[in-house]
């Protein structure tokens, strides 16, 4: 362990410690510029932190500043611990998605946890009630028993965090492909409820106030989480294990509701979590954001072990941990807040007025720095990018056209995929339903919970289809957005904004540069076209392991609005007689598809294309169907395309069966994943005012009462199966795989 | 009728229960901080589910030797009515209100998730106003509900009709399904599911709803029609 009292200035220097650090040379000189002298240990150690990719977004910022983040709907847009959407009444719903990647990479149960509890303190630090989560995972396929150990403890972790807290996981995805082996991905989302005049700030302003420490103590946990969050995995990353924090969700639980009391009390100035770098970046920006400086003595901050330098302290990830600024003379009022729940607040520092950033510790300044060169000089890189091979000659291709011949095997097979197959396994661990106000639950195309008192919902979805991004990052970029809202749609909802979670490779290499620039770029394609601004986010780069880049998956968390609760309407058709509608039409489109995973075991040739008008106009076509009371259930057709949707629309225990005619190419009519596409069931007498609003369905077939899942193709009958059967399997396919041997 | 929630640090349904006997119930409610030890002032208690200390050591064993106990063994014998819920029914058994243990569940993972349950004994002042083997649908989430409980014991509840409800299809592998058990004296009721998510047909049920009314009504038979 460094221990900092020994290292001088001039061995930082000298033996380029900086460069443990994740510093380059050129960041090490302009450090120098800034501070005018050679920084010391400690120094170094909290400018590598905040320069960090995960802490400075230095890579990112430029790719960022393409999203729009405006509308009249945007409360708050990006730069706060969350964004904040107006859903009327007074109320804004707060939310934001963050990754958890390399952490949950060395130690799944606590990586996850932690990253559960990290998204959930952003959003109760802006002062809103944490009122769901969503997560999106990725992982390898489920044939190892290092990626079994992976995918049941980062499910166990998320379930242990948010169960014991008391927020519903009401949603999310898992998907699982061979490039996520080395490197899965775990991006929790968590959404708030808030009366908007209760909006927070973490700002500490107010010269003289008072900062005060409250939650955990801190301990060596995490040193350096930010910085191990942006490089690659490698081998020896498994020694990285106690850079990986650990929760306490009974801290966190104490921590919500007494935050939640003290956001009321006049006292408060500012609130901020102390979440990556923790210590250091929520004092600094808290300062920087008021336009302030901050001296903290360390000697005060509560300490979980002896003997801890100023370096540990500043950089201890430890959890659970809150930053607040306090009105001079009034702390008192906060300490009797706390107490009640058995909580100490504590006084660490004062707000200065020399931006300056000044740590104490036994009597001597240890630190001293500009307090603004922390959050706002990290460099910014412009980084190289050039169009991958694997690009090019994907795009030059001709059409891949799958050969099916039996098409019930291969809908049975499609069913045992494990991206598709029911997770029931994963959502059965989860408390989907605490708080009361869970009305769609997991396995729904969006999750939906009402608002309590008020004739509203709030719809919640986490979209990302990587493998096309991966086969045409612009494309698929529009697609994961568009996918996202489709799904808002389907539940009844108006979409409203979106939380980004970038998930992507080695910057470093032009290649995964490039895949990063037009994902973005498609997105705010997509995001813009849709009226979806982008009002929170998280990057996450370096996720490669041993040299191999995960498919770039930038995950997009949405939120739509229920205008009231009669629009609330669910993925499973309802009842037999209802007239069943494709919204859309369908070409022969398999590239990065289902399809192409089982027949091939790789992905290639080109993406899905997909027109944003089209997809825009279906949308809202559907919605105002939807809102006119014309609709009974309603799905969009995704991974598997028209069949697998047909099935899943089935799998409830209300003892149904459909009946399809489709027509053209069977193949693509069963199995393309043409985009902009919906599964509608009607009433019949509602069937012809549906077809007045909704332009491109066109009639299917007719859910029945014979629990039959029944395809023809003109007259002849391509697919005809017991749905408990098909059930069975896509219900069975995942806690089959996990008992099989590795 | 006035009923309490009583709020332990880690109780995560204390609002959900309150939002069930105010709003659903219509009937007057308050959550009591578990600090303030005196119940005197209400006539039913409820305890609700969540994880108290973080279910740190064993679940409820915690909050179980909390001053608030005390009160609630004192209001036990008075004969005021306590409803404990999922960790409420932990912490009762912790406190040796109910006789019995939880173990963790027989898969070893939370489970959440809407199940039917069996009305075995419908003569009691919870769930008087179901029907005798109605089956009811009711969600449960917890990780250790798995109720067990030595042979003598279960000899025991059963002759004295203890058991008021059970699972039809057992999902944690309770010692005869048993899903809720109420005392000997018939007013303190604990169960696994939770009965407050279960009083809207918007939130997919609204079966746990007669439990309230139960209350009320056997409440007011005995308080207020002057019986």
């Amino acid at each position: 362990m460094l221990q900092a009292p020994e290292i001088t200035p001039e061995m930082v220097e000298q033996d380029k410690l900086y460069k443990d650090m994740g510093l380059t040379d050129k960041e090490y000189d302009m450090i120098k510029d800034i501070m005018g002298r050679k920084p010391n240990f400690t120094e170094i150690g909290i400018f590598s932190v905040m320069w960090s990719e995960h802490c400075s977004y230095k890579t990112s910022k430029p790719l960022l500043s393409k999203f729009p983040t405006e509308g009249p709907q945007v409360i708050q847009g990006p730069g706060e611990g969350a964004g904040v959407v107006d859903i009327g009444d007074g109320q804004g719903v707060v939310f934001k998605v963050e990754s958890h990647n390399h952490p949950s990479a060395v130690e799944p149960y606590q990586g996850a946890a932690t990253g559960v509890g990290g998204i959930i303190r952003d959003v109760f630090s802006m002062g809103a009630r944490p009122i769901a989560s969503l997560n999106s995972l990725r992982f390898g396929n489920l044939n190892t028993g290092r990626v079994k150990y992976l995918f049941e403890e980062v499910v166990h972790g998320i379930a242990g965090y948010g169960n014991c807290v008391g927020v519903p996981t009401v949603g999310g995805e898992v998907q699982f492909d061979d490039c996520y082996e080395g490197n899965p991905l775990v991006n929790a989302m968590a959404v708030g409820l808030i009366d908007t005049k209760d909006i927070q700030k973490g700002i500490a302003a107010g010269l003289g106030n008072t900062i005060m420490y409250v939650g955990s103590k801190t301990g060596r946990d995490g040193i350096h989480g930010a910085t191990f969050a942006s490089e690659d995995l490698s081998e020896d990353s498994e020694s990285k294990r106690s850079n990986v924090q650990v929760g306490d969700p009974f801290m966190e639980k104490l921590l919500i509701e007494a935050c939640l009391e003290v956001i009321h009390s006049d006292a408060l100035v500012g609130i901020q979590d102390m979440g990556a770098a923790g210590l250091t970046s929520s004092a600094s920006e808290m300062a920087s954001k008021a336009g302030m400086g901050m001296e903290m003595n360390l000697d005060s901050i509560p300490q979980r072990e002896e003997n801890m330098t100023a370096y540990e302290m500043m950089l201890s990830e430890s959890q659970e941990r809150m930053l607040l600024c306090v009105k001079k003379g009034e702390e008192q009022e906060i300490v009797d807040i706390f107490k009640k729940y058995g909580l100490e607040a504590v006084a660490v520092g004062v707000v200065t007025d020399d931006k300056m950033f000044r740590l104490v510790h036994n009597d001597e300044v240890v630190a001293d720095i500009p307090v603004d060169s922390l959050a706002e000089d990290a460099p910014i890189f412009y980084k190289d990018s050039k169009v991958p091979a694997y690009y090019t000659e994907y795009q030059a291709m001709p059409d891949y056209v799958p050969a099916v011949n039996d098409y019930a095997g291969a809908l049975k097979k499609l069913l045992l995929q494990p991206t598709i197959a029911s997770k029931e396994y994963v959502y059965d661990q989860y408390d989907a339903m605490v708080q009361a106000n869970t009305v769609l639950s997991p396995g729904s195309d969006a999750a939906v919970v009402r608002i309590r008192d008020y004739d509203k919902a709030i719809a919640m979805t986490t979209d990302c289809n990587s493998r096309y991004i991966y086969l045409d990052p612009e494309v698929g970029g529009k697609i994961a957005v568009a996918e996202a809202a489709r799904n808002i749609v389907c539940s009844g909802a108006k979409p409203l904004a979106l939380t980004d979670g970038l998930n992507f490779g080695n910057p470093d290499k032009p290649e995964n540069f490039w895949q990063m620039e037009k994902s973005v770029e498609g997105m705010s394609a997509a995001s813009l076209k849709l009226d979806t601004p982008v009002i929170s986010g998280n990057v996450s780069l370096y996720n490669e392991s041993n040299g191999q880049a995960i498919f770039p998956t930038p995950i997009v968390g949405m939120v739509g609005l229920h205008a009231s609760l009669k629009d609330i309407t669910p993925s499973f058709f309802q009842q037999e007689g209802d007239v069943i509608y494709l919204i859309g039409d369908t070409k022969a489109e398999f590239g990065g598809s289902e399809l192409q995973n089982l027949l091939e075991g790789k992905y290639f040739g080109k993406a899905p294309a997909i027109d944003l008008d089209v997809e825009a106009k279906r949308q809202a076509q559907l919605l105002t169907a939807i809102q006119q009371g014309h609709v009974s259930s309603a799905h969009d057709l995704a991974e598997g395309g028209l069949a697998v949707a047909v099935a899943e629309s089935l799998f409830t225990n209300k003892k149904l069966g459909a009946s399809i005619t489709v027509s053209g190419d069977l193949t693509a009519a069963l199995y393309s994943e043409t985009q902009s596409r919906f599964l509608v069931s009607v009433k019949k007498e509602e069937a012809e005012a549906f077809e007045k609003v909704v332009e491109d369905a066109v009639r299917i077939g007719e859910v029945t009462n014979d629990t039959l899942l029944q395809v023809k193709h003109g007259k002849e009958v391509v697919i005809e199966e017991k749905v408990d059967a098909l059930q069975a399997l896509w219900k069975g396919a995942i806690p089959c795989l996990l008992k099989s041997k590795a | 009728m006035k009923f309490a929630v009583v709020v332990f640090p880690g109780s995560n349904c204390d609002r959900d229960m309150y939002h069930a006997a105010k709003d659903a119930l219509g009937e007057e409610t308050e959550l009591v901080w578990y600090q303030d030890a005196n119940l005197d002032a209400y006539d039913a208690i409820l305890l609700p589910g969540g994880f108290s200390y973080g279910d740190y050591l064993r679940s409820g064993a915690i909050a179980s030797t909390s001053a608030i106990v005390t009160e609630l063994k004192k209001q036990a014998e008075k004969g005021v009515p306590i409803l404990g819920v999922c960790n409420g029914f932990q912490i009762l058994l912790e406190s040796g209100l109910l006789p019995g243990a939880m173990l963790r569940n027989k898969n070893l993972k939370f489970m959440c998730r809407f199940e039917n349950l069996v009305v075995e004994n419908n003569k009691t002042m919870f769930s008087s106003a179901y029907k005798k083997d109605e089956v009811v649908s009711i969600p449960i989430a917890h990780g250790e509900g798995n109720y067990y409980c030595d042979p003598e014991t279960l000899a025991e509840l059963k002759a004295n009709n203890q058991i008021v409800f059970t699972y039809q299809n057992n999902p944690n592998g309770s010692v005869s399904d048993i899903a809720g058990i109420i005392s000997k004296e018939g007013n303190v009721l604990g169960m696994m599911p939770h009965p407050e998510r279960a009083v809207e047909d918007l939130l997919g049920s609204a079966d746990g709803l007669k439990l309230f009314q139960s209350m009320l009504e056997n409440w007011r038979e005995h308080y207020v029609a002057g019986a």
